[in-house]
């Protein structure tokens, strides 16, 4: 069986392999009275790029409005210079997976992604077709009407007519909705593979082990609002008002605790049975003053794990802020 | 284009909604034979049958139902985004949307007319009842498509229209037929084919150009509509 690199190797991103950016300048959304996006201004560029944010957060609004299925009350929302709203010429260039699963159950997958290739207006609209239900690997059931699938294969058929024109930008809200654990990795792996390759990406997820494995790279909205753009390790390492956790092992934890606390980045340290929680005030310092304390007194480090540099952390900490 | 046009076709003739343009045409034409086996004078029967039934009822509902279901429908289940979601100008999508709700609109009201004005009368009137019912098909399929652009009920819209507007307002208030595509139907198959059966109230000019003001017009606004169709804010 071919991997995913094979196919998707032919030609990604298309067009000269000219890369896509995505662009949201100062953008706001209301509805009446409601603000749903409050003066947004972020940049996608190649790679992937996950969206989070609490329910009601204003993500898929965002992302609709990228998609040029919403018009920006104030601001602008273009895809390499060219505005979204209202500008269908965009879609040769951009692939949308929306939230909503509705599919024309009454075609067969092939003749789903046929009928979009042909809309498309692609030169070989059936090689297309069968190279974009091979990589979700769909190819056994392509002659079955949609309506007889399952959930995650829904998903697979519409993220395959979402690919099959190998947009250089690609839009996907809540992509892995409904797909088995073996599909979500080989999902995970084949946009993995298209953002190495220079293809934008963007998805949103409210699973935030799915948008940490999947991505570093992270856009959070909360209430409206952008709290938080780019690597979500970095955006922590930024937050200097909350103390970094480490978890310490060495060959002497008690004898390393009276020594760490009498450095100055160290704000706390207790000692459990499995070793040492530090708490740092200063990640630089901490992690730079601990191999010199551990060498002066002798001691071996044997473990060091930023244990709240997870997303989960940092998401939760941009929600209480 | 050819290809909205086949997954509209597809789309509309795999829903159960389809079946419901079966039973009025059956009606009309199982009105004219019943009538003719029994030997029914044609002028006391032909009227009702013809316009009561055929162009008040028959004609306009199989163009709701389908004009209504080429695009609304899929508005509705939220799939026309697989459609808008591709670089083809919104013209097109419409222009194809509108050919295949004129198409079977055409087809299912006008051939079952046809019948029933060769049963009544003759050939000619058959001809002329299936030209103005073609006419016909294009204004409110216009009308209809453009309605499930604006609407969340279009159907319910399209009703109104049918029965309050063309059927209560237009016996009693006669300004209202100058926007009545029944009363362009009529003048059209009226003037192909003159009979007592039929009586124009509105003059030949004003039926074409106003039905061309609602086909034409329709379109064109359908067309700048879809072109800034907004995906409801559902936000997660």
């Amino acid at each position: 069986m071919s991997t995913t690199s094979d196919l998707v190797s032919p030609a990604a991103p298309t067009e000269g392999n000219t890369v896509s950016m995505v662009e949201l300048q100062n953008v706001s959304r209301w509805y009446g009275n409601v603000v749903a996006v409050n003066d947004i201004t972020m940049t996608l560029r190649p790679g992937v790029t996950g969206l989070l944010g609490p329910n009601g957060a204003g993500k898929t609004t965002v992302l609709h409005m990228m998609a040029g299925f919403l018009s920006p009350s104030r601001g602008t929302v273009t895809i390499d210079g060219r505005p979204t709203w209202r500008h269908p010429g965009i879609y040769r260039d951009l692939g949308l997976v929306a939230e909503r699963e509705a599919v024309h159950g009454f075609l067969t997958a092939r003749e789903f992604v046929l009928a979009c290739a042909r809309m498309q207006k692609l030169p070989d609209p059936v090689a297309a077709t069968a190279r974009a239900l091979a990589l979700v690997e769909m190819t056994d059931a392509q002659d079955r009407r949609i309506d007889t699938f399952s959930k995650g294969m829904r998903q697979r058929t519409r993220v395959a007519a979402a690919l099959v024109h190998e947009p250089r930008v690609l839009l996907l809200d809540e992509p892995f909705n409904g797909m088995d654990p073996r599909q979500r990795m080989h999902m995970m792996e084949l946009l993995h593979t298209l953002g190495e390759r220079g293809h934008t990406i963007l998805f949103s997820s409210h699973i935030l082990e799915e948008v940490e494995q999947l991505s570093g790279l992270v856009q959070v909205i909360v209430a409206g609002r952008l709290a938080a753009s780019g690597d979500y390790r970095r955006i922590r390492r930024l937050m200097t008002n909350r103390p970094h956790v480490f978890a310490v092992q060495s060959s002497d934890d008690r004898r390393l605790a009276v020594a760490l606390i009498g450095e100055k980045s160290v704000s706390g340290v207790e000692i459990e049975a499995t070793g040492l929680t530090v708490r740092a005030s200063d990640y630089g310092s901490f992690t730079r003053a601990l191999p010199r304390i551990a060498l002066e007194e002798g001691i071996r480090l044997r473990r060091l794990l930023p244990s709240d540099e997870s997303l989960e952390s940092v998401f939760s900490y941009l929600l209480e802020a | 284009m050819s290809t909205v046009a086949y997954i509209t076709a597809r789309g509309l003739f795999g829903r159960r909604r389809v079946l419901l343009l079966l039973p009025l045409p059956a009606l009309l034409i199982t009105l004219a034979l019943i009538c003719r086996s029994y030997d029914i004078d044609p002028q006391q029967w032909g009227q009702p049958v013809i316009v009561g039934l055929g162009l008040a009822v028959v004609l306009p509902v199989i163009s709701l139902i389908i004009g209504t279901g080429v695009l609304g429908s899929e508005v509705d289940d939220g799939t026309i985004v697989h459609i808008l979601t591709k670089p083809l100008p919104r013209r097109d999508i419409i222009l194809a949307k509108l050919l295949v709700a004129v198409g079977v609109s055409a087809v299912a009201s006008a051939v079952p007319l046809f019948v029933v004005g060769v049963l009544a009368d003759s050939t000619r009137l058959g001809l002329a009842l299936a030209a103005g019912a073609a006419a016909g098909a294009c204004a409110y399929s216009a009308l209809f498509l453009l309605l499930s652009l604006l609407t969340r009920r279009p159907v319910l819209l399209g009703l109104v229209y049918i029965l309050v507007w063309e059927g209560l307002l237009g016996r009693f208030v006669s300004g209202t037929r100058v926007l009545s595509i029944e009363q362009y139907v009529i003048a059209i198959a009226d003037r192909i084919a003159p009979t007592t059966m039929l009586t124009g109230r509105v003059s030949l000019p004003v039926a074409i150009v106003m039905a061309l003001i609602f086909a034409v017009g329709g379109t064109l606004y359908a067309i700048n509509r879809l072109g800034s169709f907004s995906i409801a804010g559902e936000t997660s």
